[in-house]
């Protein structure tokens, strides 16, 4: 049973990183503009016929 | 002579309804030569996408004359960029105009039209546009001046971009969260071993996860609730017992209470109970705070008055800005430009719109040599004036030299929390006392353990937790309705209050909704030549004429006279053309004019045609407020004369209740007076003129028909369209006052069951371990629910 220890100390490591990661994004400003990159991805580079696309994005 | 066979269509551009043929481009019609420059420039650069993403995505141009000669100015530059070294300037600008998806997709193609700016990023919800450019090869006023061709023009002003510090608190409260968190989730995950019961083989994991549980609630004891600790002990040095102290104590019992236990192998501690509590609060903290990221609050004269004024020295003009205006400056201020400060006329022929100043309605005509007082509009042609006043000391910004402006903000009124935490405090502290007196004599360890149980049961958790869930469910539902609110404290304000002083211009009338009719049948000509004519009036009448009319082809007249007061004669066409009042259109005093609307008449060539009928222009759902008499004191207070006093009448309670020709102090006075009567003042208004008595209000509500023009700071901002609701928004911030009520009840009847347990000293780490999210959860399921029945019982969803 003393694997416990290890594992546990395993789970805390991995539960730590990922607090870092938050804490890195967080500080990259990663997390201050939400909204805008939902929108953005849906527009393409270059659209060739009008109003093809058109009814998923934002109006 | 234009035919009548003119086929209408909306302008490619902004969608606006346009004649065809006028302005046209690959066959796109355009209202405006300013939307077909648009459409140009995005064609040269192989932008036309932006079409395609939305029909008519563009602003419309037609009124376009801004001038930027100010961003050449080092001194300015500073100011407004984020950095800047000697290749690279990046800088956020505040757009408005931004709305849709091909606004973004528009603006982080901008390097296609110049390259030297090779980033740009665009925020939507802030309405602001990040860019980065090449300042060898392109200036700051070229980078605006490109964006005002594309149709988005920043909105620049020194006020607004000092702004941008103010996420850092929350963001302080996002890793407080995130660490409180981790840390819950980690010690539950290590208590449950305990609750389930460990064999007596298992005793090192026991000791093992103790000593673990401790090790993750320091963290939480001093980094995410230190702030509860400082708060406590800011509040105890002032002699205030506020909610945080009974948070405080409980917090620190819990942590005394898990080490002792732990390092004496005694039981398991409070760790997880711990961690969780800071938890909730943290989270209740963090819903607490809704930020409106494209409405500032806080603005002042600063952000509506411009950043720079051109200045004439030696004959020659150059920008100047407006901290470095000094007396004796001479300015240049051309149409729909802004007096900054207060000046003598020199040159030129100024009709000065005061409307968002004093409040008056109708443009007002200066002669040279008369003092213009800061902040109007000029209208017409640029005229020259000589400054005599600094900007800060004018007529009209020495009113934020008041002491109201000055005077810490956020506690003008006890809240309910507030007032109940220094009672709740109190009789916790007896309990726990009591209970520690009762069991010391036959049990010492007893005693302890009954008194630290005490204390951390009874935490004000769930108490804690019912104000900002309920008050951050009102926001959203107001918010929803138009109605935005500075923060949640201001709900319980508008709850409490029980007398509205309203302004006039602007507030309660509303020049902008289509309120004209037409009692005449009129041939295109006619219409040309009414249009020709109004067009060079700007009483508030004929700009409504000519609005009604639309964009038709002007006709040139000869003889054109305008008689104040009276009505407008010209000859168009050959024609006489006479409109007016009756008296004037008819040369008798035969017509008495009715209350209830403004007639304007029509004559062409010596035949009556008909009139304009302009329906009085108050906001929809006045009348509504006459139903609030009863409950609420309502004033009128308003800059501009008393015209109207008696169409208003009806809606006040009489005559006493309108007050008339208020000046910006007076109007300040006016509230204090009220004040010193024991009342609690809701002030609605607009304008600058109103910024004193909406400070210095217990409540300052500024109403606006664009939120993201200026407007003065309050603690709340109303959508013009919203203000039919006024009635509603009031009964329902006194259901969210009563919901609060109930919720507190609730956590206290969790708090005696809780009490039960610990008064015996017997509080198992279980019961306090479910005890404390299960009502948590109870608090914010009801808080939550209950906000929203209640909206929809107010019409408001």
């Amino acid at each position: 049973m003393t694997i416990i220890f290890f594992l546990i100390g395993c789970s805390v490591l991995m539960a730590l990183i990922f607090l870092g990661a938050f804490f890195w994004a967080q500080h990259t400003g990663q997390n201050d503009d939400l909204y805008t990159p939902s929108v953005r991805i849906l527009l393409d580079d270059e659209i060739t016929e009008p109003g093809s696309d058109t009814d998923h994005i934002l109006k | 002579m234009t035919t009548d066979t003119i086929t209408l269509a909306n302008c490619y551009h902004c969608g606006n309804d346009c004649t065809e043929g006028q302005y046209e481009l690959d066959a796109h019609a355009f209202c405006c030569a300013g939307c077909k420059g648009v459409y140009q420039v995005l064609s040269q650069s192989g932008l036309c996408n932006y079409y395609h993403y939305n029909d008519h995505p563009g602003a419309n141009r037609a009124k376009f004359d801004k001038r930027y000669e100010y961003l050449d100015e080092p001194g300015i530059i500073k100011d407004l960029v984020d950095y800047q070294d000697d290749q690279v300037t990046v800088i956020t600008l505040y757009i408005p105009y931004i709305h849709c998806s091909s606004c973004i997709w528009l603006l982080e193609q901008i390097n296609k039209i110049d390259p030297a700016i090779y980033y740009s990023r665009v925020d939507f919800l802030r309405k602001q546009v990040n860019l980065r450019f090449d300042n060898r090869k392109i200036t700051l006023r070229q980078v605006v001046e490109i964006m005002v061709d594309i149709g988005y023009e920043p909105l620049i002003s020194l006020q607004d971009i000092v702004k941008k510090q103010t996420g850092i608190v929350k963001d302080n409260l996002v890793k407080k969260i995130a660490v409180a968190g981790f840390c819950f989730g980690n010690v539950m995950l290590l208590s449950f071993p305990e609750y389930f019961g460990l064999s007596g083989y298992e005793q090192t994991f026991r000791h093992f996860f103790g000593w673990l549980n401790i090790l993750f609630s320091i963290p939480v004891l001093l980094y995410c609730g230190s702030g509860y600790f400082t708060s406590a002990w800011a509040n105890l040095k002032n002699k205030v017992l506020n909610i945080d102290f009974p948070l405080a104590l409980g917090i620190g019992v819990l942590f005394l209470r898990t080490v002792i236990e732990i390092l004496t192998h005694t039981g398991a501690g409070f760790a997880d109970t711990l961690c969780g509590l800071v938890f909730f609060l943290l989270v209740g903290k963090f819903v607490q705070q809704k930020t409106y990221y494209h409405i500032s609050f806080e603005r002042d004269y600063r952000s509506f008055f411009p950043v720079a004024v051109q200045v004439i020295e030696e004959g020659k003009e150059r920008p100047l800005p407006l901290s470095d205006l000094k007396i004796g400056h001479r300015v240049l201020i051309r149409h729909n430009e802004i007096i900054p400060a207060d000046a003598i006329l020199l040159k030129g022929e100024a009709c000065i719109d005061f409307s968002f100043v004093t409040g008056e309605a109708a443009p007002v005509e200066k002669t040279l040599g008369e003092v213009v007082y800061a902040g109007g509009r000029q209208i017409g042609p640029a005229i020259e004036l000589e400054v005599i006043k600094p900007v800060s000391q004018s007529y009209l910004t020495q009113l934020w030299n008041n002491e109201a402006f000055t005077r810490k903000q956020d506690n003008r009124m006890q809240t309910f929390n507030q007032r109940v935490s220094k009672y709740f405090t109190v009789v916790l502290l007896i309990i726990a006392f009591g209970s520690l007196v009762y069991w010391l004599p036959s049990d010492i360890h007893r005693g302890f353990a009954a008194f630290t149980a005490v204390l951390i049961v009874a935490c004000p958790c769930a108490l804690a937790l019912s104000t900002p869930f309920t008050m951050s469910a009102a926001l959203g539902i107001f918010d929803r309705s138009l109605f935005y609110l500075k923060n949640t404290a201001v709900v319980e304000q508008l709850a409490r209050i029980d007398t509205i002083v309203l302004d006039k211009t602007g507030t309660i009338t509303n020049s902008s909704e289509e309120n004209v009719t037409l009692y005449a049948s009129l041939t295109h000509t006619d219409r040309q030549m009414i249009y020709s004519v109004c067009s060079n009036s700007i009483h508030p009448l004929s700009k409504q004429i000519c609005d009604f009319l639309g964009n038709v082809p002007k006709l040139s007249i000869v003889n054109y006279q305008e008689i104040p007061g009276q009505g407008i004669a010209a000859t168009v066409n050959g024609q006489l053309l006479i409109v007016g009042s009756s008296s004037f259109v008819f040369d008798n005093n035969s017509g008495t004019e009715d209350n209830k609307s403004t007639k304007v008449h029509l004559r062409i060539g010596g035949k009556y045609l008909g009139y304009f009928s302009f329906k009085n222009h108050y906001r929809d759902g006045l009348y509504r407020i006459t139903n609030l008499n009863s409950y609420y004191d309502i004033y009128l207070l308003s800059g501009d004369n008393n015209h109207e006093r008696k169409a208003l009448l009806p809606f006040f309670k009489s005559d006493s209740f309108m007050h008339f020709n208020k000046s910006p102090q007076q109007k300040l006075d006016f509230i204090k007076s009220l004040q010193a009567e024991g009342k609690k003042v809701m002030m609605i208004g607009d304008g600058l003129n109103d910024s004193g008595a909406l400070k210095q209000s217990d409540l300052g509500i500024a109403i606006t028909d664009d939120v993201n023009n200026f407007s003065p700071g309050s603690d709340a901002i109303l959508d013009g369209r919203s203000f039919k609701k006024l009635v509603r928004f009031l009964r329902f911030s006194k259901d969210t006052v009563l919901i609060i009520h109930i919720s507190f009840l609730i956590s206290l009847s969790y708090n005696l069951l809780g009490l039960s347990f610990a008064v015996t000293g017997k509080l198992s780490p279980l019961v306090a371990a479910i005890l404390m999210p299960v009502s948590t959860a109870t608090i914010i399921a009801f808080t939550s629910i209950a906000t929203h029945v209640a909206a929809r019982n107010r019409k408001l969803l």
